[in-house]
């Protein structure tokens, strides 16, 4: 024995082990004793109970999905609903062969082998799933011809469910969204166990944007099946809470004539209505058909989509770049005024051209013979480049940058509907910390007059130009307007998020801008003069024209000569009426040429269907 | 009876007589050769008769009888010398397997060894009482205060790092089998019902370091009903299955809710309720009396030993494996929460069964290396 003590006290301790083992023992025996207690509750006293449950009965318990809400527009014309379609289903727990049972099933639906190995791919993503999704939308000679063969495929079945619809085809695509199948990205946003059973979750748009709300809380049922998994009869049900409805700002009728107005050009338009924020319409051409992705994308369409050179997927409205052009001038000469380096008696002479002291660069005035001596107001009215230039290289960009900051220029809007982009709104301190680069005056020159650096998205123009319009209320834009919980009766209305007014140094210098800008609709030379005709208000506008295409200091811009893709974007921007104003627009025509020419009636068009003016004319 | 071959010499061609040569105690032998039998029928009915199962489970029983019947040949002294190297392997690869292991089902376990895999946490569960009995026994018991601390802390680190990976199940049953030790080595009633008291208290800070797939296994398990869908379903089925066996069950194979596939990992874990099922209580009841008698053969092994160290290691085997059937069972019947600890000797699967014979190979070899002489 190595123990040293060990013989000593041998006796004692094989005495004290012995002990605690009989006591350990006896514990043990205690512990038997309750699960023998437990077991005896289970299967003597509530055998009854559990026996129902399971005797001659194979109790499952299969998930309930819910109804997904649907979507109206202002006027209750149904924008999103769901439509009955027969699916074919494979339940993988009760089919002996899968692969078997795949390959059989695209011989019958005669699939490509393409389409058999994609859905072989989603089956593996989708694992956790007890019911997976073989083909959608079947034809009734489809259902048919499954129903006949039935008996080959255990553990396979046609099932009637409610798929998404969009009634409205290719109008509301960008805004409105579309929902697909659930993919693994999807997985990682959602309660995986709420979703059971749903087949598709929102991609993009107010589908995605509304998800929790439209999808609704899964409820679930206990069924008695027999030996082949088949449904005998239902024990009990949790039903599942259907999503909510959402109400939204959008006018049917409104969208269709301003996608109508914006005929084959691409580009985006955005009306919201300045005093809730309401998104009116929301336009972004190319557009395409959402109910191509409910039941899953061919590989072909989207293909042919996805590598369209004028990219129909890509939601211009929220994530276009587009220099703001002369559509930025209200804004700079609002800041001029406001941080007291001009006022509506300063004039600037405009000879065609601007340059910058000891620098013999010409920065061009549109009109190349000049307009001569131009106040804030004429400038404005006329978009006399020059007088632009100079203010700005007078406030200095950093200055510029701050003011247009508070319009929201380079910020999200916070709009509801996801993946916003930004824009720029460049300063000194962007250019060193991005590019590591000086800023440079002659940046700072382009900048009055929305060139150069500057990039803004169409929803950000609208949302500046609330602003404006509102004299300093910044508005948060929203398409939701309000949503009716299921069952419910009564509309829960979003809240609208607003700024309170800016307080500005003097508030007349609010109504000068205005007054400009109702100039450019209504005054004798302004560049949107023909728009304002027969108007029962006021209606204030700015029309732009951005470059795509730089020019040389010596040559013209020539539309016949240049390739369509570099043509300039034409702008316009636009409220009414001006002293109360209940709509605001803001369009961008890609490669539209001039923003009087192309972007103004587009602006008109839509405030006379908005008004009712049609018969007017 | 026992005197009649542990006192006298056997006689040397009775089959226990040729027993005891090779080190093999013919009573455990007969009680654990018993309940693999019962696990391979209820098997074949659980594994929708699947003879591939079958064959593959009496593959690895054979690998694990013959894993006793090399440590049933080692002395127990020799055991006690290797206990701290094995421990400090054990440590290491513990340690290893946190920063290479194969990751499995979402936990990181096992040490892939290209011919097989291999879990350190089921080395530790022999290594550590092992260790701790080899302890305690270095000095008269019952322990110091001293040992007693150093004893708690060879049991923590190891538990700890299972329960990393994570693995609270194993972590328990390996802090379990040492606490027996240190409970059999004599320590005085007043410190057990401080630790008591200190562990109650302790469960609220367990519960925030717990993860997130463990508080829902507990928060399920007090209220299954809360998620039928999910992790409420195992318990809900498994109780349905239960209580429809009944007194006498329905039969061997006629059991609808295992074979229709409405009990999940009804060959591993949940395996009891496809007993229940198709045994009823009295199957059942026999199963357990078959447990408390083969643990109950281990109590006598440790109180007939000759060393301090053997009683403690062979109390501590044969009543950590009483805590197996009971965690499993409980967890099954809805009594303690899904922690994912197999039926011993039972379920499918093949670790556990090696670890467990193991520890069966070490009580035979107690019994049988004693010298021929009253203590």
């Amino acid at each position: 024995m190595s123990n040293r003590f060990a013989l000593k006290d041998h006796f004692r301790e094989s005495q004290l082990i012995n002990d605690r083992l009989i006591f350990a023992a006896l514990f043990a025996g205690l512990l038997f004793l309750i699960v023998m207690v437990r077991l005896s509750v289970l299967q003597v006293v509530e055998h009854e109970h559990f026996n129902s449950l399971a005797d001659r009965n194979r109790v499952d318990i299969g998930p309930l999905p819910p109804q997904r809400g649907l979507i109206y527009d202002r006027n209750g014309v149904i924008l999103a609903e769901n439509i009955p379609a027969f699916t074919l289903e494979i339940t993988p727990e009760n089919v002996p062969d899968i692969e078997r049972t795949l390959q059989e099933l695209a011989d019958l639906f005669s699939m490509s082998e393409e389409e058999v190995i994609d859905i072989k791919e989603r089956i593996k993503q989708q694992r956790g799933f007890r019911q997976f999704v073989f083909r959608q939308r079947l034809t009734e000679k489809e259902v048919a011809v499954f129903s006949v063969n039935r008996h080959r495929f255990p553990g396979v079945d046609v099932v009637g469910r409610l798929i998404r619809h969009y009634p409205q085809g290719a109008l509301f695509a960008h805004t409105v969204g579309y929902v697909g199948r659930i993919n693994e990205r999807d997985q990682k946003r959602i309660n995986a166990q709420n979703y059971k059973g749903t087949q598709q979750i929102g991609k993009t748009g107010v589908e995605r944007y509304y998800e929790d709300l439209l999808h609704g809380h899964v409820g679930y049922r206990q069924v008695e099946t027999n030996v082949q998994g088949r449904v005998v009869r239902e024990l009990h049900n949790v039903p599942p809470t259907s999503g909510s409805d959402l109400f939204l700002h959008l006018d049917v009728n409104l969208q269709r004539v301003a996608a109508e107005a914006l005929g084959d050009f691409n580009g985006a338009i955005v009306a919201l209505e300045p005093k809730t924020g309401g998104v009116v319409a929301m336009v972004s051409k190319p557009d395409f058909d959402p109910n191509l992705f409910v039941s899953g994308i061919s590989i072909k369409d989207y293909a042919v989509l996805r590598d369209s050179l004028d990219r129909p997927l890509f939601n211009r409205s929220l994530r276009g770049h587009y220099p703001p052009g002369s559509t930025l001038k209200p804004f700079v000469g609002l800041a001029g005024l406001e941080l007291g380096v001009v006022n509506t008696q300063t004039k600037s002479f405009c000879p065609g051209w601007f340059s910058l002291p000891g620098q013999d660069h010409r920065y061009r005035c549109w009109k190349s013979h000049g307009h001569g001596k131009v106040d804030l107001k004429t400038s404005i009215a006329q978009s006399c480049d020059v007088y632009f230039y100079d203010l700005a290289n007078t406030l200095g960009i950093d200055p510029l940058h701050d003011f247009l900051d508070i319009f929201g220029f380079g910020k999200l809007t916070g709009v509801d509907v996801p993946s916003e982009s930004k824009g720029l709104s460049p300063s000194s301190e962007w250019k060193r910390t991005t590019r590591n680069q000086a800023w440079y005056p002659g940046e700072t020159v382009i900048s009055g007059i929305g060139q150069g650096f500057n990039q803004t998205t169409p929803i950000q123009l609208a949302q500046a130009t609330a602003t404006l319009a509102m004299r300093g209320v910044n508005i948060r834009p929203q398409v939701a307007r309000a949503t009716r919980n299921n069952g419910e009766s009564e509309l829960q209305l979003f809240d609208t998020k607003k700024s309170d007014a800016l307080a500005m140094e003097d508030s007349k210098n609010w109504e000068i801008v205005i007054d400009s800008m109702v100039e450019v609709v209504h005054g004798k030379r302004g560049t949107a003069r023909h728009v304002g005709k027969n108007l029962p208000f006021k209606m204030a506008g700015k029309t732009g024209t951005a470059q795509v295409f730089g020019i040389k200091q010596d040559e013209k811009y020539d539309a016949d000569t240049l390739a369509k893709k570099l043509h300039d974007h034409a702008l316009f921007i636009a409220f009414a009426p001006a002293d109360d104003p209940e709509i605001v627009i803001a369009v961008v025509v890609e490669n539209g040429g001039g923003g009087s020419r192309t972007a103004a009636p587009i602006a008109r068009s839509i405030i006379d269907q908005y008004f009712g003016l049609i018969e007017n004319e | 009876m026992n005197d009649l071959y542990d006192r006298t010499a056997p006689n040397r061609w009775s089959l226990t007589g040729v027993l005891r040569k090779i080190h093999l105690d013919a009573l455990l032998l007969l009680g654990l050769l018993t309940l693999l039998g019962v696990g391979l029928i209820i098997l074949y009915s659980a594994g929708d008769q699947s003879m591939a199962l079958m064959v593959r489970q009496l593959t690895r029983m054979a690998a694990a009888f013959l894993v006793l019947l090399i440590l049933s040949n080692i002395h127990p002294d020799r055991m006690r010398d290797a206990s701290y190297w094995l421990y400090g392997a054990g440590l290491i690869l513990l340690v290893f397997v946190l920063a290479f292991g194969h990751e499995g089902k979402g936990a990181q376990r096992w040490l892939d060894l290209g011919f097989f895999r291999f879990q350190p946490s089921e080395l530790m569960k022999l290594a550590v009482p092992l260790l701790v009995a080899s302890y305690l026994a270095e000095r008269p018991l019952a322990p110091s205060v001293f040992r007693l601390i150093v004893g708690l802390v060879m049991i923590i680190v190891p538990a700890l790092l299972i329960a990393k990976q994570p693995d609270l199940g194993t972590s328990l049953l390996i802090a379990s089998s040492g606490l027996i030790v240190i409970f059999l080595s004599g320590i005085s009633w007043r410190i057990i019902i401080g630790f008591v008291t200190v562990c109650a208290s302790a469960l609220p800070v367990l519960w925030h370091v717990m993860h997130d797939y463990q508080r829902q296994r507990v928060l399920t398990f007090l209220n299954p009903e809360k998620d039928p869908l999910g992790a409420g379903y195992h318990i809900i089925q498994s109780k349905i299955a239960i209580g429809s066996g009944g007194l006498f069950g329905r039969g061997w194979l006629e059991g609808t809710q295992s074979h229709l596939a409405f009990l999940p990992e009804r060959s591993t874990d949940f395996i009891f309720a496809v007993i229940a099922e198709e045994f009823g209580l009295l199957g059942v009841g026999l199963l357990l009396v078959l447990y408390l008698l083969v643990a109950g053969r281990g109590v006598y092994i440790a109180s007939q030993a000759q060393t301090s160290f053997a009683r403690l290691l062979a109390g501590s085997i044969s009543m950590t494996f009483l805590v197996y059937v009971f965690v499993n069972v409980g967890m099954v019947t809805g009594l303690l929460p899904v922690v994912g600890v197999p039926l011993p000797l039972v379920s499918y699967g093949g670790t556990s069964m090696v670890t467990l014979l193991a520890g069966f190979g070490i009580l035979m070899s107690i019994h049988t290396h004693r010298r021929m002489m009253s203590p």
